[in-house]
């Protein structure tokens, strides 16, 4: 294998090397320098092939006065609520009263992870993607927090960055000047929990009112949710596909 | 000439008197993993291009496990403050401060990432507080996942 510059070569990763050439040990990247694979390679190829990543919410089983999903959140991510107007906020509980009849409900809403995600549509930079599993995502690398998604999205999920972080959750980077709402607990994904940390939050209080799963797969709990009992999305009408489904709304 | 010889020879005493060379050239705080199998000199040259193609690795393809990721080049090379804690990124003796301010490239890597460990981590990062080469690979090999 000819490469011909160092420059080049770096774009080519040991991992690639390694898959590529299995009995290569070394590989010549340029006159004197040479580029050793290291042993052991890792499990983590990636995310799920296939997948489509969701969130069943029951309301029926949402108590008003509880927030442990927003809590849990916000410690998993490292934002905080400081009391501005400008406070990021990646999941609220909003309450819901229907004008007829005056029945009240109380949910959690975050970033519905749209099939046909509106925020991706009007990105300029393509730093708002949708992942191939469904999750979407800033990529703040190349987001310049023009906030075009933030207008564009009909449930209000994304927030910008207003003030400097310092002390970042190493999981969770995140920065000044760029755009940012639910990634669904990428990194909790791509890791193998299987859940999410608002899940987890909802379960740990007993109220059960969240699952998480992959909406793909016929033998995941939320799945078989989904198949059985009636669900639906918010804001059907827009016809965007949401990766998030709510119960007894 | 001869005073030409003398001030060749102050020139070279000068040079060679370890206050000029640690004012001349960046210091480097020494890591506590490892050595790369591919030499610093290779890291210098390339570590730009490879912690960019392993930032669209993750973004994008959720990779966690790659070449060259941000965090473990702050764990490894993680620098032991005054107070005990691993210095950031506002410090000039932090790793990438270190060379970078050296050669005058402002990066901005860290207005959104961590230039260091967690502080839950700190122990497993500092020798002082206990790290050890092995309690910095089980970090790594936790963080890669
Ligand atoms: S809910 Fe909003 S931020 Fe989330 S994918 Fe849909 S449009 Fe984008
Ligand atoms: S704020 Fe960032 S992610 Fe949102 S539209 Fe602008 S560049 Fe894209």
């Amino acid at each position: 294998m000819i490469i011909p510059t160092t420059e080049k070569g770096a774009e080519i990763s040991r991992r690639d090397l390694l898959k590529k050439g299995g009995a290569m040990a070394t590989v010549t990247l340029a006159p004197g320098v040479t580029l050793m694979a290291f042993g052991g390679q890792a499990s983590a190829d990636g995310l799920k092939k296939g997948a489509r990543w969701g969130l069943l919410i029951d309301a029926g089983k949402c108590p008003e006065d509880c927030s442990a999903c927003v809590t849990a959140c916000s410690n998993e991510h490292g934002w905080k609520n400081n009391g501005l107007d400008t406070d990021p906020q990646w999941i609220r509980k909003v309450t819901l009263r229907e004008k007829a009849t005056g029945r009240e409900n109380s949910l959690p809403v975050m970033c519905q992870h749209c099939d046909e995600p509106p925020c991706v549509d009007v990105c300029p930079t393509g730093a708002s993607m949708k992942r191939a599993d469904g999750i979407v995502l800033v990529n703040r690398h190349i987001c310049i927090g023009c906030r075009y998604c933030m207008m564009a999205c009909p449930f209000k999920a994304r927030s910008f960055v207003a003030e400097e972080v310092t002390d970042q959750r190493t999981t969770t980077p995140r920065g000044n000047g760029t755009v940012e709402a639910c990634n669904m607990c990428v990194h909790k994904i791509d890791r193998g929990d299987g859940t999410t940390a608002c899940v987890e939050a909802c379960q740990a209080t007993g109220n059960n009112a969240m699952i998480f799963g992959d909406l793909n797969d016929p033998e995941s709990d939320i799945a078989k949710a989904v198949s059985t009992y009636a669900s639906m999305e918010l804001r059907a009408d827009l016809g965007l596909g949401l990766g998030v489904r709510y119960q007894n709304v | 000439m001869r005073k030409l010889l003398v001030s060749v020879l102050m020139l070279a005493a000068l040079l060679a008197s370890p206050g000029f060379a640690e004012g001349l050239l960046p210091d480097i705080p020494k890591a506590m993993g490892e050595p790369h199998p591919e030499g610093n000199e290779w890291w210098r040259v390339n570590h730009p291009a490879l912690l960019m193609h392993s930032r669209d690795q993750t973004v994008i393809e959720g990779i966690r496990d790659v070449d060259a990721s941000i965090k473990t080049c702050v764990a490894c090379h993680a620098v032991e403050g005054p107070d005990a804690a691993p210095v950031t990124y506002e410090s000039p003796k932090h790793i990438c401060r270190a060379c970078h301010d050296y050669v005058a490239v402002k990066i901005d890597c860290f207005q959104c990432h961590n230039s260091r460990p967690e502080e839950a981590d700190w122990a497993a990062v500092l020798p002082s507080l206990g790290g050890t080469p092995e309690s910095l690979r089980a970090y790594l090999e936790r963080i890669s996942q």
